[in-house]
């Protein structure tokens, strides 16, 4: 495998519909963007592409990704679709990785949309829930966040994690987001508040949950070869690690077992921790896993700079601080009250807003991730969030993103690098 | 017949009045209503039985023979090794390993809520079942608690025809 190098990104601001521009329109808003932070790179010279769009339903058009290459004039050049629920971009990043790190191209556009404003948020749901097994989940009472509520509930249980400290993650995310132009709802907001909003399935109030949008976002990635060649970019972020973990569809299925561990972790830390049960994401830990193992990452806390995480439920931000090692399982809850994911605590997890506040066009969300936590990476936040720089970190030099789909189900951790 | 039909072309064809109308939403962008709607022809393949039992008032999991795997759900080969399962029937009481009250949800069950959502865990057995919970007020469902199964009398091949009360 051969070193990839991500150069530039883009993506439209996160909205709650767009009838303006369908998502031909919207990726190529969000290529434009990026191909103007490249100047010095043309249509011609991107060998290829690959897609990422989660439902079929939302589109009410098969084949849609095609339309999208077709509009941004990379025809016959090729191209294909990814597709894994919640982690669709996530793992859209990885196929682009994949076409460069295996000689296949040389220049690659990863771009991913959804628009989910075409039906209403309970049609929405229902769609959502669909990517629960339609057999025995979601004739029970398909939905989302009443499986995200049940996990939760169960780490309440096993750990004493408290729905305060969920409703912390809300607070950070909603407030990182004041200072990112990107996002869909930025929201100066109290634990009060949070707890106070509407409830949706218990423990999960309406302000735990992010909201479904309309979206696009878009990544150039290249071979060291085309970016010395071409002098693309003097502030390249190199790919270093990356892992995809995967669990049962059904929540239900999942049998107790040893926990997946990380290099800093041993065997004694959970002697008596019944795993995954449906308190944790093993499809997240396997992902961390082997993505740190590509990066030679040893301790997360302290070799990465930031997290960029699928915090669609502010549970599963807390769940997934454990499945990723920033602290042990059982200990994600203090981990957020202890303010070591605020962007200024140890670990900045979600500078952007996350899911929570930038909103969840699905296959657009996993790029978004690559996207800030590339601005981040090279330097350039303020820049690209109209001169407002209070979510750059000082001089960060790793970050990792991470996308998640279903109930755990498939997941997908990138490591990114400063390349210069 | 017209003048314009000539060798079985009609040069002055109009499509008929239409009869039926658009629903519009906006005109600036142009936003209209449009309707999908389809009727699957649906086979529940393998997993037939398990409907089957909850029409007989009977509650089957899947018992892999080689590795010993009991699953609360229908699986006709074992994840954990691939052997063939047998069906085996399961307890009819369990406890609750964790639940949520849903006030919202997917269009399809708006009208139910509130409901209780609940995984069921058997004793002998290695993985969970999810059901509804009814029968306990809002604020009283706990981890824990020990909940039986009953059946639809009235079978609607959903897997609700099997649901938990407290037992």
């Amino acid at each position: 495998m051969r070193p990839v190098y991500m150069i530039a990104g883009g993506m439209t601001k996160f909205a709650k519909a767009s009838p303006d521009k369908d998502f031909r329109y919207m990726v190529k808003e969000a290529f434009d963007y990026a191909m103007n932070d490249v100047p010095n790179l043309t249509l011609d010279m991107i060998d290829g592409s690959v897609a990422s769009y989660f439902s079929d339903h939302f589109t009410r058009q098969l084949m849609a990704a095609i339309m999208v290459h077709d509009y941004l004039g990379l025809c016959p050049k090729p191209s294909r679709r990814q597709e894994g629920g919640g982690a669709t971009g996530g793992l859209n990043f990885q196929a682009a990785w994949e076409s460069i790190a295996s000689g296949r191209l040389e220049v690659c556009l990863a771009f991913g949309f959804e628009t989910m404003s075409h039906v209403n948020t309970w049609k929405g749901n229902e769609f959502i829930a669909l990517a629960s097994d339609t057999n025995f989940d979601y004739p029970v009472g398909g939905f989302y966040s009443g499986y995200y509520a049940m996990m939760v509930r169960r780490h309440m249980h096993e750990f004493g994690t408290t729905v305060e400290q969920m409703a912390k993650v809300s607070v950070k995310n909603h407030g990182n987001a004041l200072h990112n132009p990107w996002s869909q709802y930025p929201m100066d907001i109290t634990v009060e508040d949070v707890r106070k909003s509407e409830m949706v399935a218990d423990p999960l109030t309406r302000l735990d949950i992010c909201v479904m949008s309309d979206g696009a976002a878009a990544c150039i990635l290249c071979s060291e070869e085309a970016l010395e060649k071409y002098k693309l970019t003097d502030k390249p972020v190199r790919v270093i690690g990356v892992g995809c973990g995967t669990d049962s569809m059904r929540l239900a299925d999942r049998p107790h077992g040893k926990v997946v561990l990380l290099p800093h972790e041993s065997e004694s830390d959970y002697k008596h921790l019944k795993y995954p049960g449906v308190h944790s994401f093993r499809g997240g830990r396997t992902a961390a896993k082997l993505a740190y193992q590509m990066a030679r990452i040893g301790n997360p806390l302290e070799e990465l700079d930031f997290v960029e995480l699928h915090d669609a439920y502010t549970s599963s931000e807390i769940q997934t601080y454990e499945d990723l090692g920033l602290c042990k399982y059982g200990e994600g809850g203090k981990f957020i009250e202890d303010g070591h994911t605020s962007l200024t605590g140890k670990m900045p997890v979600n500078p952007s807003g996350g899911l929570l506040a930038c909103g969840h066009p699905v296959g657009a969300t996993g790029l978004m991730q690559a996207v800030v936590a590339f601005w981040q990476l090279q330097g350039t936040m303020g820049k690209h969030c109209g001169g407002d720089a209070f979510l750059q970190l000082k001089n960060p030099k790793r970050g990792l993103i991470h996308s998640h789909a279903g109930t755990g189900t498939y997941i997908s951790c990138t490591v990114l690098e400063r390349g210069f | 017949m017209a003048e314009s039909v000539k060798d079985g072309l009609n040069r002055d064809y109009k499509l008929p009045e239409i009869e039926s109308g658009t629903v519009v939403y906006n005109i600036d962008p142009l936003i209209v209503k449009y309707h999908y709607e389809i009727d699957y022809i649906h086979s529940y393949c393998q997993d037939s039985p398990w409907f089957r039992g909850l029409m007989n008032g009977q509650l089957l999991g899947s018992k892999c023979g080689k590795c010993g795997q009991v699953f609360a759900t229908p699986r006709s080969h074992c994840m954990e090794c691939g052997a063939k399962t047998e069906w085996t029937e399961l307890p009819k009481e369990g406890t609750i390993h964790t639940w949520t009250t849903c006030y919202l949800g997917s269009q399809e069950f708006l009208k139910e809520t509130p409901f209780h959502l609940i995984m069921v865990e058997f004793e002998g057995v290695n993985t969970l079942l999810l059901a509804r919970l009814l029968g306990v007020p809002v604020g009283r469902v706990e981890v824990g608690m020990k909940v039986k199964a009953r059946f639809r009398r009235l079978s609607k091949i959903s897997p609700t025809d099997v649901y938990f009360v407290p037992a």
